[in-house]
């Protein structure tokens, strides 16, 4: 079952009298379970189709279907529960908030959501997603005393907190040496394996990309490959996205 | 409930964070709140001081006092005339219907003299028995001089508190005697503690006499002492300076020669008639009957004007008490006026903290913050930082009132309203001033947002 649906997505910027055609027809799909890598040249427009995927952003015109909702009609209010309910964001420089303890910045995404869950049971898991992710001991550190891979870590526990069905992460090892790179990668790595998680990466740097299934390769607004899983990957791949299913319903 | 709890939470957190620019920033309502409680309080406090002098003068009182005398077309102003006789007097009190009591009133100023002791009143009543009635001023030791003292021309008098503390350090007045201008007066009775009056004159330091004794005893001897005052005094210093100047054309006559031949007065003059009305309302009433029976009794032709003045208490207070009352809102205004300069620090400093957080405000967004939710979130900050100074403003103007009690002795009165209104004013002021930089907040582009450096 495909999570994600893109057809024929263009993006365009008006810039003054000048239009910036940035996305010029991008078709693409991502099955449930999946981790894909994003690839292309600096300027090929991987952001901005991120941040459309992200329901942070519209397309100029194109049909993009995230967990069967078409997002591409929805309002900005509408779009923000998405984004808080289905979408945990990894951001290339952290983002995490000043003089705040990791487990408050775990938090967060919680603030904005129609919790049903009482807060000792959200405190309860921050904390277990903190141990998941190799910082149980750190939870009360704010991120200027973590390192930059502990920070990010902490910005995978804050992108899963809330449950969603897709974790986008845009350049989440761009600020870090390869050794941390490494320990997020793998981070991101056991939880597409452990619990099912659709992931999708953006990178510029083959070694990142190795870790995923599946590389999608971007230039100048247009995919040149690996739009859709291939048909003897995707028997293996569907496997994968079937066990991450029966996982994620165990859970 | 819970959304705003937790809003609420954030806000504080993020307050926190800079905790010395939230003091700062919070300075401004502070200052103004704490202006407009202590305006407040104070302006409370003399009100109820008025209220509250009133009642003590007697609320329902009127004064009468002679009228101008004019002579030539030259008018000599209010009271400048001898009009108001002792009769008159008691012809208000027995034919105005509408008049519960008349007391004469005769004044002095005086020096009195206890053995080493001496001291010069405020006020020195020569009037009758029913002046106590119309002060509404109990006798607390001894009694008040009756209206045989009065017929009888008696030695007698009741002193106010002051005077006794002055006086009498060992504060049994009662059968000692004082001398007025070397009268001898015996203190028959105490009065009651009755504190300052509305223009901050202490009302115990009185002296209550019969104003005959006053008239006829103290004051026609200071008539005669005034002549011989020359005399009396030989060694001023001008006298030493100027010797000629101490030459007296007269024979000075001796001490038991003065008191053998006391000056004679002709009219028993006093200076005020003091009524006492049973209601406010009566008081028109009381007036009109005044007018007519003094007109009467002093031939007054119709379209002559009246040599009297009748000045009415209440009107008096109230005149006072709008004074106050407008001083206390004129304050309280510009108090308001420096609350809304902190209103105007707090939107500055909040329009730099929605620039400063922008990548924060970003972030919000990207994790499902919908834009009313960032305009909550910074209304709240600002609400939650002016309550604050509020609360702190509150604190401070309770003291600053509490000084001006102790250090200037100035009335104060805790108002209730206005703390609640002050805590409501300080939520208005966050909610107003702390709107638009939480509607630009708000409205921020959280692509560009989580972009911006
Ligand atoms: N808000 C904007 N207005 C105008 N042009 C934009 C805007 N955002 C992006 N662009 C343009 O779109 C193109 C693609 O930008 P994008 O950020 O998607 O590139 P990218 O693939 O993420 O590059 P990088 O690898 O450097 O991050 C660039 O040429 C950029 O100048
Ligand atoms: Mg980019």
């Amino acid at each position: 079952m495909n999570l994600i649906t893109v057809e024929n997505i263009m993006k365009t910027y008006h810039l003054g009298s000048s239009d910036v055609q940035v996305l010029k027809g991008v078709s693409m799909a991502i099955q449930t379970g999946e981790m894909v890598a994003l690839m292309g040249a600096s300027g090929s427009g991987k952001t901005t189709l991120m941040n459309i995927l992200g329901c942070l952003d519209r397309p100029t015109s194109g049909r993009y279907i995230l967990d069967g909702e078409e997002i591409s009609r929805m309002s900005a209010n509408q779009r923000a529960s998405v984004r808080n309910t289905k979408i945990g964001f990894v951001f290339q420089n952290f983002n995490l908030l000043a003089r705040t303890s990791a487990l408050d910045n775990v938090l967060l995404p919680t603030t904005y959501a129609e919790n049903t869950v009482s807060t000792k049971a959200l405190y309860e898991r921050a904390k277990a997603l903190l141990d998941r992710v190799g910082l149980g001991d750190r939870m009360h550190h704010e991120p200027s005393q973590l390192s930059g891979g502990q920070q990010q870590r902490v910005a995978i526990a804050r992108a899963l907190v809330n449950n969603p069905r897709l974790v986008l992460a845009d350049e989440p090892t761009g600020n870090l040496d390869s050794h941390t790179s490494e320990d997020v990668l793998q981070s991101f790595e056991k939880l597409n394996r452990q619990e099912g998680m659709t992931i999708l990466l953006v990178t510029h740097d083959p070694t990142v990309a190795s870790h995923a299934q599946r590389i999608i390769h971007i230039r100048d607004g247009l995919i040149e490959a690996g739009a859709f899983q291939e048909p003897p990957a995707a028997a293996s791949a569907g496997t994968i996205s079937e066990s991450a299913q029966t996982t994620r319903k165990k859970r | 409930m819970l959304k705003l709890a937790t809003t609420l939470k954030t806000a504080l957190r993020a307050l926190r964070r800079n905790p010395m620019r939230s003091a700062l920033t919070t300075l401004g309502i502070i200052i103004g709140i704490a202006a407009v409680i202590s305006m407040v309080q104070i302006g409370e406090g003399s009100s109820v001081a008025i209220k509250k002098t009133i009642e003590n003068m007697g609320a329902n009182t009127l004064i009468v006092f002679p009228g101008q005398a004019v002579s030539a077309g030259v008018s000599f102003g209010g009271g400048s005339a001898v009009t108001l006789t002792s009769p008159d007097a008691a012809a208000v009190a027995r034919d105005c219907p509408s008049v519960l009591a008349a007391a004469p009133q005769v004044n002095g100023r005086m020096q009195l003299v206890r053995g080493s002791q001496n001291w010069v009143p405020q006020f020195i009543a020569g009037t009758s028995p029913a002046y106590f009635t119309i002060r509404d001023w109990p006798i607390v030791e001894g009694r008040a001089f009756n209206n045989s003292d009065v017929l009888g021309v008696n030695q007698v008098c009741d002193v106010g508190q002051t005077v006794v503390k002055e006086l009498f350090p060992s504060g049994k007045p009662l059968g000692k005697t004082i001398l007025v201008q070397n009268v001898p007066l015996k203190v028959i009775g105490v009065l009651a503690k009755k504190g300052a009056n509305m223009m901050g004159m202490d009302q115990d330091d009185i002296l209550v006499l019969p104003w005959t004794t006053l008239k006829f005893r103290i004051s026609a001897k200071a008539l005669q002492n005034q002549n011989q005052s020359t005399a009396a005094t030989s060694t001023t210093s001008t006298d030493q300076l100027y010797p000629e100047t101490a030459q007296n054309l007269y024979p000075v006559p001796s001490a038991s020669e003065q008191t053998d031949t006391p000056q004679p007065v002709s009219f028993p003059n006093i200076n005020s008639i003091l009524v006492a009305v049973p209601s406010t309302s009566q008081i028109p009433q009381a007036i009109a009957e005044i007018t007519a029976l003094l007109r009467q009794r002093h031939h007054l032709q119709p379209g002559q004007p009246d040599d009297f003045n009748i000045r009415n208490m209440a009107e008096i207070s109230n005149a006072l008490g709008s004074t106050s009352r407008m001083m206390t809102n004129l304050l309280t205004g510009v108090a308001l006026i420096s609350l809304l300069v902190g209103g105007v620090g707090i939107m500055n400093i909040m329009l730099v903290s929605v620039t400063e957080r922008t990548r924060e405000i970003g972030l919000r967004m990207a994790v499902g913050a919908k834009p009313r939710d960032i305009l909550s979130q910074f209304i709240l900050e600002a609400i939650v930082l002016c309550l604050f100074g509020g609360a702190l403003g509150i604190l401070t103007g309770q003291a600053l009132s509490s000084a001006v009690q102790h250090l200037l002795h100035w009335p104060i009165e805790l108002s209730m309203p206005a703390m609640i209104a002050s805590v409501a004013v300080s939520a208005a002021v966050g909610l107003i001033f702390g709107y638009y930089p939480a509607w630009k907040a708000s409205r921020l582009d959280p692509i560009d947002a989580l972009r911006y450096e």
